[in-house]
This record gives structure tokens, sequence and C-alpha cells, in this order.
């Protein structure tokens, strides 16, 4: 699904060369990539989300280069192919909570299938918000619909940067559990990204970043 | 979603922003349309009065006394001419038609005219109920009036003496009305019309040599006769006055006030172009999340480009149509407020050659204003605003 070969990455002007470690993903894998603050964690993410150009190094998306396509070919494919929670959850403000799940298909070359969005929302405990706006919700409800958003168009690929770094054990324990049962259930591979150590006694298979990604 | 409904949404969801911006074009776009059609049912209310009058010939004095009075009935007329002289332009070779006005006297302060039944032909004045004056004392009414005064057939009435005071009544001889010509749009609804013999006071159409008539409206056979008939007047106490250049000048009289009225309306335009623009970049800044994550979700820069240039035509549209719709209401308030001296039909909102050219360039306009933030939308980058805090 996913390989990342050699990549590295600096800031423009902005200090050293940070190197990371290869990553194999596939289809129906889980895979924890932990790091603490500072070791480039959500860099590596944005890279292999095509959404920064590495220095060196490629990404290879279902056996073809990812990270040399153009910005717009990347952003095709993500659309297609991934679906990204973010640590902090954004949406479309004009939009209510079903409308940015259909967008999120649109956007994803399909036809928004409404039965499975509400039958996916109900699942998550959000019946009752389908035509909510979405600043009504609570951050609890709003970081349920982005992971609901992530798969609602299937993807091969679910990113997740810093799910749970908000929430307590409890709550940790139920998102870990959707973001589980979500990619599980759509035949994606999950690949989690967080400082959060407590995450280490869910997920078995675990890259760990080096305290100082910089090389020489 | 396509983008055209995703910038509809956006707009709406910001009312305030949008709304200033809506109205701002509303009226920029409204005032200068209602002037469009003001002018071109003005032009048509005028030109339908002029009507083939190539001159008008009456007493020395300001021309365009001389037209007003006479063709548009608007203002008094600048005296008197002998009808013996006035015969010899009418049947001047270089004329192919004349009708002869004579008047002095009101009813109501509408102006009783003596002519002919060449007058009412001329603007093609059809009678609704009744006949067209034949003998002396009879008189056939303009629509206008007859709705205005109450007059109806077979009714009589005494003329009150001048034009502008209805107290001086004449009790000597009573006028019969014998017929009610239909709505004309023309200057014959404001009119009653009656022989040339009966402003003379007499029941024959002999008159003595010293009678006097008004003026004559005369349509030239030859172009020569513009140029000659000034000539040949020149040591009469009569001129000839033409309509179409008389009437330019005047309208170019009032063109500065039309003008800067203009001018006021294109600056509420311009800053309504810069109130798209503004609302479009404040909004921007908000959601410079939303943008970025429309990317993530499969959205390439140019889609987010031809979305916000939308949400830029959406308001630009909503602002034309507000404002041409406002120009529609302006112009059926005018036409209820001036109804006396103002010729209504609906064909007055149809749209002017002009509006297209104004829909065109606002939209324009509206686009350009749109691109500039459009533009920024292509330069997000993602990573940096989703990642902010790595």
């Amino acid at each position: 699904m996913l390989r990342t070969q050699g990549l590295r990455y600096n800031y423009a002007g902005e200090g050293p060369q940070m190197a990371f470690p290869d990553i194999q993903l596939d289809r129906g894998q889980e895979l924890l990539l932990l790091g603490a603050s500072g070791t480039g964690k959500t860099t590596l993410l944005h890279l292999m989300a095509g959404m920064r150009t590495p220095t060196s190094g490629h990404v290879e998306l279902n056996h073809q280069a990812f990270s040399e396509l153009s910005v717009a070919k990347r952003d095709l494919a993500r659309g297609k192919h991934m679906g990204i929670v973010f640590q902090t959850a954004h949406f479309v403000r004009s939009l209510n909570v079903t409308e940015n799940l259909a967008l999120a298909c649109t956007l994803a070359g399909q036809t928004p299938d409404d039965s499975r969005i509400t039958s996916l929302l109900d699942g998550l405990g959000l019946g009752h918000k389908l035509n909510a706006r979405v600043d009504e919700l609570s951050v609890g409800e709003q970081q349920r619909v982005s992971i609901a958003r992530a798969v609602v168009h299937k993807p091969g690929l679910i990113l997740a940067d810093e799910p749970t770094s908000a929430l307590d054990d409890t709550n940790t324990e139920i998102v870990l559990n959707l973001l589980r049962k979500q990619a599980a259930d759509a035949g994606a591979a999950l690949l989690v990204v967080t400082h959060d150590q407590r995450l280490k006694d869910h997920l078995t298979d675990r890259v760990e970043l080096a305290s100082n990604p910089t090389t020489a | 979603m396509k983008p055209a409904r995703l910038a509809r949404r956006n707009v709406l969801d910001r009312p305030l922003e949008t709304g200033l911006s809506v109205l701002l074009l509303a009226f920029g776009v409204g005032i200068i349309s209602l002037m469009l059609l003001m002018q071109r049912s003005l032009t048509e209310d005028l030109d339908r009065n002029i009507k083939d009058i190539d001159l008008v010939l009456g007493a020395k004095g300001s021309p365009l006394q001389l037209i007003l009075a006479n063709v548009y009935h608007v203002d008094v007329p600048t005296g008197n001419i002998p009808y013996a002289e006035a015969k010899k332009v009418m049947r001047h070779p270089y004329i192919s038609e004349a009708i002869p006005l004579a008047y002095g006297d009101n009813y109501e302060l509408y102006r009783i005219v003596g002519t002919e039944p060449s007058y009412a032909n001329h603007y093609g004045a059809e009678i609704e109920s009744g006949r067209l004056f034949d003998a002396a004392f009879e008189v056939t009414v303009g629509a206008e009036v007859a709705a205005k005064t109450g007059l109806s057939l077979g009714d009589t009435f005494y003329s009150a003496h001048g034009l502008t005071d209805g107290t001086d009544v004449h009790r000597d001889k009573a006028y019969t009305v014998v017929g009610i010509f239909e709505t004309t749009g023309s200057v014959i609804d404001q009119l009653l019309l009656t022989p040339i013999a009966s402003v003379w006071g007499v029941h024959e159409d002999v008159a003595d040599a010293n009678e006097e008539i008004t003026a004559v409206l005369l349509k030239k056979k030859n172009p020569l006769a513009i140029l000659t008939l000034p000539n040949l007047l020149r040591d009469t106490p009569m001129q000839v006055a033409l309509p179409a250049i008389e009437m330019n000048r005047l309208t170019q009289q009032f063109g500065i006030g039309i003008r800067s009225l203009r001018a006021v309306a294109l600056l509420i335009m311009g800053l309504s172009f810069v109130s798209v623009f503004i609302a479009l970049f404040a909004s921007l800044r908000d959601r410079k999340y939303e943008l970025a994550l429309m990317r993530t979700m499969g959205a390439p820069p140019q889609r987010l480009f031809k979305l916000v240039l939308f949400e830029g035509l959406w308001m630009t549209a909503a602002g034309i149509v507000s404002g041409l719709i406002l120009s529609r209401i302006g112009v059926i308030l005018l036409a209820n407020a001036l109804a006396d001296q103002f010729h209504y039909d609906v064909a007055q909102l149809a749209p002017v050659n002009g509006e297209y050219l104004l829909v065109l360039a606002a939209l324009a306009v509206g686009a350009l204003a749109a691109a500039l933030p459009a533009r920024s939308a292509l330069k997000i980058d993602i990573s940096n605003t989703l990642g902010q805090g790595r």
C-alpha cells in the first residue's frame, strides 16, 4: 500500500536535515509511529501523505511513485486513496455534518452514498447530529466526525496524527478502537502517529522515531 | 458537491459581509439602470411628440420656448403671428405638410387648441367615442383631459382666458364635447382640439386679414427648407425653429446632472467591488484551515481557485439582479408619483441596450475582484497550515 525509502527532509533555512526510517505498510496492517515531540512525526506523516515533498528519498503508493507527482496529482491521489485524521478537527464550516462527509466522497471522485454516511455516523453515536452545524459539536464529537470523514470514501490507507493526545484514558481507548474498527471494516491500513505511550499497549506493530532525527 | 453550490453555501454562511457587498452593488447597478430606463422613456416621450415635425413656425423669440410651447405644450408661446403671412410659408414648395395651431384659452388648465383635423391624424389619435370636431365650438377631448376633468360626450363648458389661470371665464360662447380620443401617449392626451374659428370667436372659418394664429408645425418636402426658410423670414416677425436641435440642446443642459449622478453610481459600484474583494480576503484568512483540508481531501489548487472565483461571481450576480429589480421598482414608483407628466407603460421595464453592457462589465469586474483572493488560495501551504505545532 505505502512504502517510503530513504526519506530526508529539511525545512529551508530552518536547521539541519531530518532522516526517517523506511516504512512499509500493507492493506489491513496497523502501525504505530511513536516519537517524542521534536522527532519530526508530523513531518513524516505529511511526507507520506504527499503534503510535503521530501528533499531526498521517495514515497510509493500502491506500487507507484507518489512523492514525484505534481502537487495537483498528489492532491487527487491522496483524496482517493487516503483518509487523514488530523490532531485538530477542521471542517467546511458552511456545510453540516452529513454534507462534510458527502464532500469527502465528492472530492475523492465518488458519488456520495447517503445511506453509508448515515449508518457510519449512527455507528459512531452521531445519528442525532446528521444535520448539525459542525461548529455546534463538542470537541469529542468533532473528533468522531473527522474519523467518519477519513473512512467514508473507503480509502486503502488511514493516517491519524495524534488522534488521542487531548483525551483521557477512557476516551483514548474509545477513539483508538473506533479507528481500528473503521479501518478493519474498510479493509484499510492504519497508521497512527503519536507521542502517546498509552497506545503501545494496543498496537503491537510500531516504529519508534529516534529522539534526534538529525543527520550530519 | 459542485464548486458552484459550495460557493453559494460559503457566501450565505457570511450573511453580513455578503449582504454589504450585494447591497452596494445593487445600489450602483440600480442607479445606473434606473438612469438608463428613465433616459429611454424620456427620449421616447420627446421623440413621440416631435414625430416627423421638422420645423415649427412662430413668433420671434427663444427658439427653445417656441418648441416647448407648440410641440410639448409646456411653456407659454412666444407670441402670435398673422395667419396671412404664415400661409405664405405653409404653401412654400419645400413644405409638404403644415398644421396651424391657435390657442390662448384653457379649460381647467388644459389647453384648448384651435387646429385642423390633420393635427390629430399626425399623432395617429383614434376616436374612442363620438367624432372629430368639425364646426366651430365643437371639441374633441384628449384621453387624459377627459379622465381628469370628467368631460364626456355632449357636455358643454366655457373656456377660461389665458393658459395658466382658470378664473377669468368667457361666458359668451359655450364649447360642446363631440368626441373623446383614445390614449396616444403623445401630447394630444392633454389637449382639447377645436377648429381655429372657435379660437377667433367666430362661427365661420372665413377670417379677416388681421386674424392671428400661434404657430404652424411644418414637415419639409426638401431638406433645403431648413436653410431657405430662416432667410425668407429674416425681415418678418416670424421665425422657424428645429425641434430636434432644440431638444438636443436641452438634453445636453441636464446632461451635466446625469453625468454627475452616473459618476456617483460608478463610485458606489467601485466600492462594492472593493467590498467583494475585502470580504473574500477576510473569509479566506478565516478559512485557510478549511481550504487546506479540502486539498488533503482531494481538491487540487485549481479547484479551490474556482471555488473562490465562484464565491465572488455569486455575490456579483446577486448584486446585479437586485440592482435591476431595484431600478424597475424605482421606475414604477416614479411613474406613479409623476402620473400626470409621465406616460407609463409596461414596455418601459424591458431591458435597455445599455443594461447588457452594464451587466457584462459588472460581471467582468466582479470576476477580477475575486481573482486576486482566489489566487492566494492557489498558494496555501497545506502542510504548514495543518501541521502547526509539529
